[in-house]
């Protein structure tokens, strides 16, 4: 018990100093477990992913369509239970800063696709009935201000002109991480718009998506909805929903692989300011480690001492840093409103911030100990501060 | 009297240690600051390059970007006929009529696909863009199935190196050559005949306008010009401005994470410069004594401790630079969320940059120092010399 004691009596000992240290651990600790958080929030699309819905696009890419007819054939195969398609809008709503995804889908079947999006039965035979209807997500009805009944009016980009929704439905996430910054509405809406202004680009779609009968099916369908439209004008390329969110992940992977760098950086500069710490204490202390010594304490005592005060000093500026990280990434994720529609803070990432706190620790007080535990004892008692 | 600088400077060697901690930790903070205004500086470049001030870009109105624009031909040759453009050498208007759309191709490194922006130019693209230089093989021949590759896209593309042929569009396109757009955007595009493009993509219609200005203050003219015309619904820009507008978004990103991340960094290297000072002055209470009885003013051992917390951010600030420097080695590619394709830029050290950083590094020298070296000024002589 006197050994905690004392660990603790001389952690306070120079007050300013282990506050410092402390207050620099809590900094980083919290940067480290934002920094995570956005890494994370980077692949929450992909992670919300279903294993049993597969996206088919075009071969070339996702700026050309595909015909609107390829969706019977696709629900002829083996292994299909359904199909369903999505455009992306691309609207700009009032400035080009309000960015939010926009998708015109078949609404019955996209909805029966997606049992994540939990709309009300009311709400969702509001939207059924009107054709110029939207469903919209609880995060961006929230962020701004959407109740059903509300006009919204989108300007075009890819599609030109003006264009009118009524809100009829707000959508909730089954699930935390689920996307719920979306804006859904009819493509029935798009396509006879495209009919009368551009009709080469109408009966269209973006993307189908393929709901399978089971997971385990997923490659055999895959191969087989490409192989059905091989050599045709319009090629296709069939991914599980994960690999095509991950396919987005790995364009901009240079800053996710930036970021990761930085939040072990900045780790390994608190490591450098704990270790400084470690070594200016234990160098004041050579002539008390020498009196302990000479008092009849062996090296590893006097190790296991300093290694205590550096991992307590190191656990309390972890702790604080952890509990702080909650609030804080709760207001970046609201600041950032639309950029990252999931931001939670993951047990995975709280688990690393404790092993990085125990690890700033524990390297910190490595060599100091082993300097202490290897003094001689005349020469310490000789030392001068 | 000044305290020697010899004193100072012994006081950071005797404690070698941690004066190497300190300074490290500070390193650390300055490369990052540094990498953040180089990433951003060389992002700029790419694209500021890319545009020319003299060339006029059109694209359907509200379109945003070319990929996501349709200009038919009619509209086209309205556009074209506008008299503010300029004749070339053989008396042809200086236009070039392109068809721009993105194809995914696979990363030779990760075997990832990425989006690459393939650009149909007409022969005079060339011309307007005097940066782009083939530098091996040759150019496309205007009616057939070959391609052009930018420098970037060859190197980190499968199947655009040179020889090497590229499948799309039911078709297959043979590279014949690379061109160096002197570290502009173009470099991540691959470039090949309109006409062929279009056909091979099924699509009737036009993607931009790029024309020259027969004199550069016309833009604003044929600006309205062309956007009051009843037959088209089109926006112009200057190229430069274009290009800069594209990649706003990404910038702004960069510059913001990186200056939350410098912002957050330097309170934790900031920290590191107190408690080392703090413990320097605490270590020297009886040498401060004896400094002030020798007759040193208060002001010198405030400018002497100021000065150990400057020099050791010095030390921090120049291994971070030097360390940054290095940096301009790599080169980062990454998609450009408003155009959607993929864009390769390095990092660019410029003097302006070395000296924000190292001016950064003192201020944080400065303010780690400023209370540990008021503590030692304030300090009693009696007190001070009965410390020990």
């Amino acid at each position: 018990m006197y050994f905690f004691k004392l660990i603790v009596r001389n952690a306070l000992r120079h007050r300013l100093r282990t506050g410092l240290t402390a207050l620099g651990i809590v900094v980083a600790i919290l940067a480290f477990g934002v920094l995570r958080t956005v890494v994370d929030a980077w692949y929450a699309g992909a992670a919300a992913a279903s294993a049993t819905r597969l996206v088919t696009r075009n071969a070339i890419s996702l700026v050309f369509p595909l015909p609107l007819t390829y969706m019977g054939r696709i629900r002829q195969i083996d292994g299909v239970k359904s199909v369903s398609h999505a455009n992306w809008f691309g609207g700009v709503y009032i400035t080009e800063k309000n960015f939010f995804p926009q998708f015109a889908v078949q609404a019955q079947s996209y909805f029966a696709l997606y049992p994540e999006f939990a709309v009300d039965p009311g709400q969702m035979r509001e939207f059924l009935r009107d054709r110029k209807g939207a469903i919209v997500g609880r995060k961006l009805a929230t962020t701004y201000g959407f109740k059903p009944g509300d006009q919204v009016s989108l300007r075009g980009t890819i599609f030109p002109g003006n264009w009118e929704f009524v809100v009829r439905g707000i959508y909730d996430g089954a699930e935390a991480r689920t996307d719920t910054s979306q804006f859904f509405f009819h493509w029935d809406y798009l396509n006879e718009t495209m009919i009368k202004l551009a009709p080469r680009r109408a009966n269209t779609v973006g993307v189908y998506v393929v709901g399978l009968t089971s997971a385990d099916r997923a490659a055999a369908v895959t191969a087989a909805i490409d192989a059905t439209f091989r050599n045709s004008l319009a090629e296709t390329l069939t991914e599980t929903e994960q690999a095509f969110q991950l396919g987005f992940v790995s364009m901009t992977e240079a800053i996710v692989v930036a970021i990761k760098i930085v939040s072990f950086l900045v780790i390994f500069i608190i490591m450098a300011v704990m270790a400084n710490t470690m070594a200016m204490t234990a160098r004041e202390r050579t002539a008390e480690y020498a009196t302990l010594k000479a008092l009849g304490f062996g090296p590893l005592p006097l190790a296991a001492m300093i290694l205590g005060e550096s991992l307590a000093i190191a656990g309390a500026g972890g702790l604080i840093g952890i509990v702080l990280t909650f609030p804080v990434a709760e207001r970046f994720g609201a600041e950032m409103g639309s950029l990252f529609p999931v931001f939670n803070v993951g047990r995975e990432t709280v688990a690393m911030q404790v092993a990085a706190a125990l690890l700033v620790g524990a390297v910190a007080a490595c060599l100091p100990a082993l300097r202490a535990a290897r003094i001689r004892i005349v020469d310490g008692l000789r030392h001068v501060g | 009297m000044k305290i020697p600088f010899s004193y100072t400077f012994r006081n950071l060697w005797t404690r070698k240690l941690t004066t190497a901690l300190t300074a490290g930790g500070m390193a650390l903070v300055v490369f990052v600051f540094a990498t953040v205004l180089m990433l951003e500086e060389g992002l700029r470049k790419t694209l500021v390059e890319t545009g020319s001030h003299d060339n006029v870009v059109v694209i359907r109105r509200s379109s945003q970007t070319e990929v996501q624009s349709v200009i038919d031909r009619v509209q086209a040759a309205i556009i074209e006929s506008q008299p503010q453009v300029a004749f070339g050498a053989a008396g042809e208007r200086l236009v070039s009529k392109e068809t721009v759309v993105l194809v995914n191709l696979i990363k030779r490194d990760t075997d990832r696909p990425t989006n690459v922006l393939i650009r149909g130019v007409a022969p005079q693209g060339l011309t307007l863009r005097p940066q782009v230089r083939i530098t091996a093989g040759r150019a496309f021949r205007p009616g057939t199935s070959e391609i052009v590759a930018g420098r970037s896209a060859a190197e980190r593309f499968k199947g655009a190196g040179i020889g090497e042929t590229l499948w799309f569009g039911l078709r297959e396109w043979t590279v014949v050559g690379t061109f160096d757009a002197g570290a502009s955007g173009f470099d991540s595009e691959i470039w090949g005949d309109a006409v062929q493009l279009m056909q091979a993509f099924r699509r009737p219609v036009y993607s931009s306008l790029l024309f020259r200005l027969n004199d550069p203050a016309s833009f604003e003219e044929v600006r309205t010009q062309l956007e009051r015309d009843q037959r088209l619904t089109v926006e112009a820009k200057r190229e430069n401005v274009y290009y800069l507008e594209q990649s706003e978004l990404l910038a702004k990103f960069i510059r913001y994470l990186g200056l939350t991340l410098s912002v957050i960094f330097s309170v934790g290297a900031v920290i590191g410069a107190m408690i080392t000072m703090y413990a320097s002055v605490a270590n020297r209470i009886g040498e401060i004594g004896t400094l002030r009885a020798l007759g040193f003013r208060k002001r010198s051992i405030l400018a002497a401790f100021l000065t150990e917390a400057v020099l050791l951010a010095l030390v921090g600030g120049c291994v971070g630079l030097a360390l940054a420097s290095f940096m301009q080695m790599f080169t980062i590619s990454t998609m450009n969320w408003q155009s959607f394709s993929e864009l390769a830029f390095s990092f660019t050290l410029t003097p302006d940059i070395a000296a924000k950083t190292l001016l950064f590094s003192l201020v944080m020298g400065v303010v780690g120092g400023f209370l540990p070296a008021i503590r030692a000024a304030r300090l009693k002589i009696v007190d001070a010399l009965r410390a020990i």
